[in-house]
């Protein structure tokens, strides 16, 4: 709550700010706004600019720096002590931070006064049993360290948010002020605020850098982590994938290919449904379709791209497993154990694909300058002939970087696989069996109760990575063709 | 050539004739032909596809909106309430006394079915403790006549619907064959009987073990506090980082660089985006798991470059001369952008914006990174700030949630929650094709 309250503070006070501003420009001019170099709205501005943007960027510096410090600092004062045989130094800061966000909440339940809270030791009452009762479970006895810890960092914090609170306000007026004082009739308003105004725009177009920046290191610095405590060789040619699950122990088998198996093969599948279907009908929505069929079949083959996968995700599983199940399974041929298998997934993602692979052909099959149609059919070529030996090898690098596309959306879909294509991680070259990809194995080390520091959880980022290393690859390698393509005709 | 065309193709039978068809002609006609087929059968194959999904959504997902329920009306007087108060087990008390009403609703309509407390423990659960319950808030209904609706159990509804037959039926703890005579006979005289469940709109998530009363309400408000994160974050930031890009990004590397990285974002599968959430706003942040605000935080940071194309390019197709006239009475660059070329451009933008929205109500697999699924979402938040930092459920994650699940009265409830999802898709859609149409301007 205090939180919302300095950000109102700060509005009132750019509200406030952005009257005066505005008036004393005017009164400076006399109260004739033609005599002010910009208009009267832009000294209001002004001084709102400089009350806001200072005082958010300390705002927001402040509250990601603080946990830092606050850290830091209660680290230092616990003993070494403390870590017990299997635990971590993480695990002991996360009692920590529990014990005081319960003595934070039975402050605010009224279960405690404040002075209580402050002074409550763990030889004269059970922490444990007085957090319990107002609804914070600990996991184990509070020893005096971490008490002490928490008392620490519970003043450490309550000292900081008030710097804090003191701090940004102290800003937010000042810069007010000074803007106040600035605002005579010869400033240049206008200027500094559009000025202000690019930077924020700078500052948006930033943050889809920024997002790819995050990506990378949050998927880097966990996969470094995850090498050093798997060795990189056996992750990236082990032929085994077996998981211990956590608190077991023994040694888990993370070897990438089986996975990297199971997604070529679904994907392969998918594109070998999708390509021809989407292509033929790219072909004839381009080429023979008339205007009205055109106007109806496209955007219903196109509903196809809108639908969310987890949709296509239960179709395959409740929908189309149990009926390829009916066609090759035990009653029939017994090709098929159960639903989930490669083939389930490989279909319906196919599905899926159809109106990608279709919109982005016709939109190059489009491109092909009518001109060379014209040349085919004075030859004496039929429409078919004028197709497939003029347009489709003019269209062909642009559709073959539609099919990479259509390839990267496949190797990256995560739905349908995990509840359609099993969680056996195989070898195997029969299309019925079930096996996994890498994004359903991602889902399933990282759900649940995972601990962070494990190879089994950490494991999830280098799948991460390989994955965001595959799709981006083939996307820059698909754009390049498409692009270079593109340049023959304009 | 004209000498050809006055000679009779008869003359000289050896040479083509527009009129005679030749093997070669018919081949390449038949080759026509069949290469125009390929095209239809695609697209019938395409069609039939999108038939096929929509039929076996609708088929397998209107039951989850009716609900199997038993009406009983009885009058409880006040002895057998204070008797049944004074009872160490109260609840089974009061289920005596429905069962005696039961039996004698049942005589009343002359039917002769044979059926013990087991049997109604089966059809309708445990009904004694709603009765009671009814009976202590409102003391003062006791020795009026009092109507209960009592929802059934999740298999009797599966025998309503057609999932459990006389044929699959096996006798279990849940449900025995001998029960489905006594449901037809209540059927019979309009004791049970279908109705619509509001529950699956309104209500929450249940147990593992109560298919019949999941509802998706709690995971729709979830969804509704993360596309509130998603429009109050995409939207404007977007819209700023288009301006700068259309408008006043000079041609240089850097600009390069956001431009290639946003088309490069676009096609960046989702669960790397959720890896992205968990490592950052949960482990580094800090920020609650589950928290409709960090669903939004992920989907906005998934939408963003969606919106930016689409942005950019309605910026685009505001002609120049809007621009230049702007400038030639003396506006500012930024005045001609945000005066003049920002609201022609809106309806495109707002087109996209939709677009994009949709497209994140519908995603799932980043939130099963950050935690949305493998809970119970059971309650409704407590004010609209809690809203967005109480753990819940979202409409997709929901879906998923009763996807694994064991019992396979969920999958019902899953394609239940898929036909709401689709609709709200489908309006979101509708809305952004009549803005387009309403507000298109050509230029």
């Amino acid at each position: 709550m205090p939180l919302t309250w300095l950000v109102l503070i700060i509005l009132a006070i750019a509200a406030v700010g952005f009257v005066t501003g505005r008036s004393r420009a005017l009164q400076s001019a006399g109260g004739d706004s033609r005599d002010l170099h910009s208009l009267p709205i832009y000294y209001g501005s002004h001084v709102a600019m400089w009350a806001i943007v200072p005082a958010a960027a300390v705002l927001i510096v402040w509250l990601l720096g603080q946990p830092f410090f606050v850290n830091s600092r209660v680290l230092a004062t616990l003993p070494d002590s403390v870590v017990t045989e299997g635990s971590s130094i993480g695990l002991v800061m996360s009692d920590v931070r529990r014990v005081a966000d319960g003595l934070d909440v039975a402050v605010a339940q009224g279960a405690m006064t404040r002075d209580e809270a402050a002074a409550i030791s763990s030889e004269t009452t059970d922490v444990r049993e007085s957090l319990g009762q107002v609804g914070v479970a600990l996991g184990s006895d509070v020893s005096a360290e971490v008490l002490g810890g928490a008392q620490l960092y519970r003043t450490l914090n309550a000292t900081g948010s008030l710097i804090m609170t003191v701090v940004v306000l102290v800003v937010s007026l000042g810069g007010a002020g000074w803007a106040v004082s600035r605002s005579d009739a010869n400033f240049r308003a206008r200027n500094t605020v559009e000025r202000g105004i690019l930077a924020l725009l700078i500052c948006a177009a930033s943050i889809a850098v920024l997002t790819t920046i995050g990506i990378l290191f949050a998927l880097l610095f966990n996969t470094i982590e995850f090498f050093r405590l798997y060795p990189a060789a056996d992750f990236f040619f082990g032929t085994k994938w077996a998981p211990s699950f956590s608190g077991r122990g023994g040694a888990s088998d993370l070897g990438v290919l089986p996975l990297l198996w199971g997604t070529f093969y679904i994907s392969i599948i998918a594109l070998l449904v999708a390509v021809p279907i989407g292509l033929f009908s790219a072909i004839y929505l381009s080429e023979y379709a008339s205007p009205r069929v055109r106007g109806i079949a496209k955007p219903l083959i196109e509903i196809l791209a809108g639908i969310p996968t987890i949709v296509y995700g239960l179709f395959a599983l409740l929908t189309v497993g149990p009926l390829l199940v009916s066609m090759f399974g035990k009653d029939t041929v017994g090709w098929m154990q159960g639903g989930t298998a490669v083939m389930t997934a490989g279909l319906v993602m196919g599905i899926m694909l159809i109106p990608f692979v279709s919109s982005l052909s016709d939109d190059i099959i489009n491109a092909v300058p009518q001109a060379m149609r014209d040349g085919s059919y004075g030859l004496g070529a039929t429409q078919s002939e004028t197709i497939r030996q003029v347009i489709l090898p003019a269209a062909l690098p642009g559709i073959v970087g539609a099919i990479l596309l259509a390839a990267s959306r496949a190797i990256g879909e995560t739905m349908i696989v995990v509840l359609g294509a099993g969680a056996a991680a195989r070898l195997s070259l029969n299309p019925f069996e079930a096996m996994t990809t890498i994004t359903a194995k991602i889902v399933s080390q990282l759900t649940g109760d995972a601990d962070f520091a494990s190879p089994e959880a950490l494991v999830a980022f280098a799948l991460g990575m390989t994955l965001f290393v595959l799709t981006l690859g083939l996307n820059v390698f698909a754009l390049y063709i498409v692009r270079k393509y593109r340049e023959q005709y304009d | 050539m004209t000498d050809a065309s006055m000679t009779p193709a008869e003359a000289k039978p050896k040479r083509s004739s527009l009129s005679v068809l030749d093997a070669r002609t018919r081949k390449r006609n038949a080759a026509e032909t069949r290469f125009r087929m390929y095209g239809v059968a695609a697209i019938a194959v395409g069609l039939l596809f999108l038939m096929f999904l929509f039929a076996s959504i609708l088929r397998s997902g209107i039951p989850a909106f009716t609900q199997t329920v038993m009406d009983i009306e009885f009058v409880l007087t006040q002895e057998p309430f204070e008797e049944a108060e004074s009872k160490m087990l109260k609840t089974g008390e009061y289920q005596k006394i429905f069962v005696n009403a039961l039996q004698s609703q049942l005589e009343e309509s002359g039917l002769e079915v044979a059926f013990d407390n087991k049997a109604i423990q089966r059809i309708v659960g445990k009904p004694g403790g709603t009765i009671r319950s009814y009976f202590l808030e409102n003391p003062d209904r006791v020795g009026t006549p009092v109507s209960f609706e009592l929802a059934a159990s999740s298999r009797v509804d599966g025998y309503f619907n057609g999932r459990v037959t006389r044929e699959n039926i096996v006798d279990s703890r849940f449900l025995m064959a001998s029960d489905l005579d006594l449901v037809d006979a209540l059927e019979e005289v309009g004791i049970i009987h279908s109705a619509f469940n509001w529950n699956f709109i309104t209500g929450t998530d249940s147990g593992v073990d109560n298919p019949g009363g999941a509802g998706l309400g709690a995971s729709v408000i979830g969804s509704f506090f993360m596309m509130l994160v998603v429009l109050f974050l995409s939207l404007p930031i977007g819209v700023a980082a288009s301006i700068y890009l259309e408008e006043f990004a000079p041609k240089n590397r850097w600009t390069d660089l956001i431009e290639v990285n946003i088309s490069n974002l676009a096609a960046v599968p989702s669960i790397v985006f959720g890896i992205l959430g968990l490592a950052v706003f949960i482990q580094f942040a800090g920020l609650p798991q589950s928290a409709p605000l960090v669903g939004g935080l992920v989907l906005t940071l998934m939408t963003l470059p969606t919106i930016i194309i689409s942005t950019c390019a309605s910026l685009a197709a505001v002609p120049p001369s809007i621009r230049d006239a702007a400038l030639g009475v003396g506006a500012s660059k930024m005045q001609s952008v945000f005066h003049h070329v920002l609201p022609l451009a809106m309806p495109g933008i707002l087109t996209g914006t939709i677009i994009g929205l949709a497209q994140a109500l519908g995603e799932t697999a980043p939130l099963l990174l950050i935690g949305m699924v493998g809970f119970v979402a059971r309650e409704y938040p407590e004010g609209f700030l809690s809203g967005f930092t109480d753990a819940n459920s979202a409409m997709p994650a929901q879906i998923y949630t009763w996807a694994s699940r064991a019992d396979p009265g969920f999958y019902e409830k899953a394609w239940g929650g898929i036909i709401i999802l689709l609709l709200f898709l489908i309006t979101m859609n509708a809305i952004a094709v009549i803005l387009r149409r309403r507000f298109e301007r050509r230029w």
